[in-house]
C-alpha cells in the first residue's frame, strides 16, 4: 500500500517540480505528500537541532488533545436533544450518533472552506501548506452552537484564516489566534445565531416537551433575580456541579465538559506544547476576580456576583478556552513572566465580562482575544527588563 | 462622586476608547507606532495635551462662548458658540507648542524621534474630538478633567500596544501590497474587535 502511494507521488513529482507544467500547484502536491508519507527532503546546511518535535507533530498532538472534549460534546448534543424530547430510553450509542450527525457537517464545512482559502494563499504566495490549519479548523467549529448555519461557519473560518492569519504571512506570524478571530467574527456579525436561549439544542421542535428552555447555565446565572443564590438557580434548572464538570449541560459543542478538556490539557502539558503557566494563570486570575465579586455580593446586587469560584471553573467556555485557546504558542506571550501576566489577565477579564457585562454572558473568548493584543507588549517589557538586569550584572562584575 | 469619576475613566479607556471605538487620531497612531519608546513618548504627550486642553476649553466654553455664557459680564443674550472651533483650536495649538518646547529642552532624543508628528498633535483629531465630545456630552468641570486624562490614556494604551505588535510583526511575511500601512490598518481593526469585549459594560 505504502509502495503504491509512493510510486504514485514519484511518478508525478517531476511535473510539479521547478520547470514542470504544474509547478504552480506545488504546495498542493507537497501538502498531499507530507500528509501520506514522510517527506524525502533533508536540510543540507546550517546548525541542526535533533528534536522529534516538528510543526507537524505539534499540531497533530493538539488535534489528538481535542478528541476527548469532541467526543463528550458529541454525546452531550444527543443527550440534550433526547432530553428535550422527553425520550429517556436513549442509549449511549444513540446519543453519540445523533451528536455526530449534528457536529460532523460543521467540522467538515470548516475544514473544507478554510482549507480552500489556505490553499489559494499557498499557491499564490508560494509557501507550503502548514498543518496549523488542522488545529484552527477544528478548534473553531467546536466553540459553536450545534445549530449554527453552515454558511456562517464557512464565512467565519475563511475570515479567520485570511484576515487572522494569512495576511500576516501564515502560521507563526499572526498576532491574534485565527480560531478566535473567526469566533469573534460570528459573535459580532451574527449575534442572534451565537447566543441566547434556544440556539443550543438540536431537538426536533415538534417533539419538544413542555417546560424545556434550552438556556445554558451561564444564561441561567446571569438572568437570575438580584439577591438570589445563583447555585440554587442552577440546581433548580437540574444541573449540579458534577453535571457541569462532566458536561451534561446545554452549551457549545465541545466546551461543555471541563473534565474532558482537563484530559486534553494534561496531555498537552505532558508533551510540552501548552504552557501550564498560562493555564494556572487563567485559574488564578479568575479566582482573584471571583473573590472580589463574592465580597460585593449582597441582597441587592446581581446574582452572578455570588457565584462561587469552583462553579465559574466548570461553566461556559472557561476550561476549553484556558486549555486550548489561551495556550496557542503563536498568539500567547512567549516569556515565562509574560505568560503568568497573560494568563492572570485572561482569567480576570473573563470573570469581569461574565459578571459585569450584561451584553455578553460569556467572556472567555473575548478575554483571550483582548490579551492576544497585549501579549507582544508584555513580552517586550519582560525582555527589556531582563536585558537591563543583565547589563547591570555585567557592570557590577566590571565587564 | 469618586465612583462616578472612576466609572467615567474606565469607560473612556476601555469601552469608548477614542482610537479603537471612534477611530480618532489615526494619522499619528499609524505613523508613530513603529517603536515602543516613540509610542510611549507620543502617548504621554497626548495624555498631557488632552488632559490640559479639555478642562481649559471647558472654562472657555462655559464662561465665554456658550449661549448666555457672558451673563457674568452683563451680556447674557450674546451667543458666541460659532467661535467654538476657532477657540478650541487656538488653545490646543498653544498647548502643543508648550509640549514641544518642554520636550526640545529636556528630552531631545524623543523630540527628534517624534519629528513632524509632535507639532501635528495640534491638528490631531483626537484632541479636538475630546473638546467637542466634552461640550456635546455636557460634562461638568471635574468630569472634563477626568475625561481628558482618561481619553488620552486610552489613546496611549492603544498606540503602545500597537507599537509592540508592530515590533513583533517585523518577522511576519506580509504580502507586498499590504506592507506598511495596509497591515497596520488591518491590525487596528482586529484590535478594535478585541476591545469590543467591553462594549455594553455598565458600572
Amino acid at each position: 500500500m505504502t509502495r503504491l502511494i509512493e510510486g504514485l507521488f514519484d511518478k508525478y513529482r517531476h511535473s510539479f517540480e521547478e520547470g514542470g507544467s504544474l509547478h504552480w500547484a506545488w504546495p498542493m502536491f507537497e501538502g498531499a505528500e507530507t500528509f501520506w508519507l514522510t517527506p524525502p527532503h533533508r536540510t543540507h546546511q546550517g546548525a541542526h537541532v535533533r528534536d522529534p518535535m516538528d510543526m507537524k507533530r505539534l499540531m497533530i498532538f493538539v488535534v489528538y488533545a481535542l478528541i476527548p472534549p469532541m467526543l463528550v460534546g458529541m454525546w452531550n448534543i444527543g443527550h440534550q436533544a433526547y432530553l428535550a424530547e422527553g425520550n429517556a430510553a436513549a442509549t449511549l450509542v444513540d446519543c453519540v450518533l445523533r451528536g455526530a450527525i449534528a457536529m460532523l457537517p460543521i467540522i467538515f464545512v470548516s475544514y473544507t472552506a478554510g482549507g480552500i482559502a489556505e490553499l489559494l494563499f499557498c499557491v499564490v504566495r508560494k509557501h507550503e501548506i502548514n498543518e496549523g490549519f488542522l488545529v484552527t479548523g477544528l478548534i473553531f467549529p467546536l466553540t459553536l452552537a450545534p445549530s449554527t448555519p453552515l454558511w456562517i461557519v464557512a464565512l467565519a473560518v475563511i475570515f479567520g484564516v485570511v484576515i487572522g492569519k494569512e495576511v500576516f504571512g501564515g502560521v507563526g506570524m499572526n498576532i491574534l489566534n485565527p480560531a478566535l478571530t473567526a469566533r469573534a467574527f460570528v459573535f459580532f456579525a451574527y449575534p442572534k445565531v451565537i447566543s441566547g436561549a434556544g440556539v443550543w439544542d438540536v431537538a426536533d421542535k415538534a417533539k419538544v416537551i413542555d417546560g424545556y428552555t434550552g438556556a445554558t447555565p451561564l444564561l441561567t446565572v446571569s438572568s437570575a433575580a438580584p439577591g438570589t443564590d445563583p447555585v440554587a438557580a442552577l440546581n433548580q434548572a437540574g444541573w449540579t456541579w458534577m453535571d457541569m464538570f462532566i458536561g451534561r449541560i446545554p452549551g457549545s459543542m465541545a466546551e461543555v465538559s471541563a473534565a474532558a478538556c482537563l484530559v486534553g490539557g494534561l496531555f498537552l502539558v505532558m508533551v510540552g506544547i501548552a504552557s501550564w503557566r498560562i493555564m494556572l494563570g487563567c485559574v488564578a486570575g479568575l479566582g482573584m476576580i471571583t473573590l472580589v465579586f463574592n465580597a460585593f455580593a449582597g441582597p441587592e446586587a446581581s446574582a452572578a456576583l455570588a457565584l462561587p469560584f469552583h462553579y465559574h471553573l466548570v461553566i461556559g467556555g472557561f476550561a476549553y478556552g484556558a486549555i486550548f485557546m489561551a495556550t496557542d504558542p503563536v498568539s500567547a506571550a512567549a516569556t515565562n513572566a509574560g505568560r503568568w501576566m497573560y494568563g492572570i489577565g485572561i482569567g480576570a477579564l473573563a470573570g469581569l465580562i461574565r459578571v459585569v457585562n450584561p451584553a455578553y454572558p460569556e467572556g472567555m473568548m473575548l478575554a483571550i482575544l483582548f490579551m492576544n493584543v497585549f501579549a507582544p507588549l508584555l513580552d517586550y517589557f519582560v525582555v527589556q527588563r531582563s536585558a537591563r538586569r543583565r547589563v547591570a550584572r555585567l557592570a557590577a562584575q566590571g565587564v | 462622586m469618586i465612583e462616578q469619576y472612576v466609572s467615567l475613566a474606565v469607560k473612556q479607556v476601555f469601552v469608548e476608547n477614542i482610537l479603537l471605538a471612534y477611530f480618532l487620531g489615526m494619522c499619528s497612531f499609524l505613523a508613530c507606532s513603529k517603536k515602543v519608546e516613540t509610542a510611549v513618548g507620543l502617548g504621554a504627550a497626548v495624555i498631557f495635551v488632552l488632559g490640559i486642553t479639555t478642562p481649559v476649553n471647558w472654562v472657555i466654553n462655559e464662561f465665554l462662548l456658550k449661549k448666555g455664557a457672558l451673563a457674568w459680564a452683563g451680556m447674557g443674550d450674546i451667543d458666541l458658540s460659532f467661535l467654538q472651533l476657532v477657540g478650541f483650536i487656538a488653545v490646543i495649538a498653544a498647548m502643543t507648542q508648550l509640549v514641544e518646547m518642554i520636550l526640545d529642552r529636556y528630552v531631545p532624543s524623543l523630540y527628534n524621534a517624534l519629528g513632524i508628528f509632535l507639532p501635528l498633535i495640534a491638528v490631531n483629531c483626537a484632541i479636538l474630538g475630546g473638546s467637542l465630545f466634552m461640550v456635546e456630552r455636557e460634562y461638568d468641570f471635574g468630569e472634563s478633567v477626568v475625561y481628558g486624562l482618561s481619553a488620552g490614556s486610552g489613546w496611549a494604551l492603544a498606540i503602545v500596544s500597537m507599537s509592540a505588535i508592530r515590533y513583533r510583526m517585523r518577522y511576519s511575511n506580509v504580502p507586498n501590497g499590504l506592507k506598511g500601512l495596509g497591515i497596520t490598518m488591518l491590525t487596528t481593526g482586529l484590535m478594535a474587535i478585541a476591545f469590543m469585549s467591553f462594549a455594553g459594560i455598565s458600572f
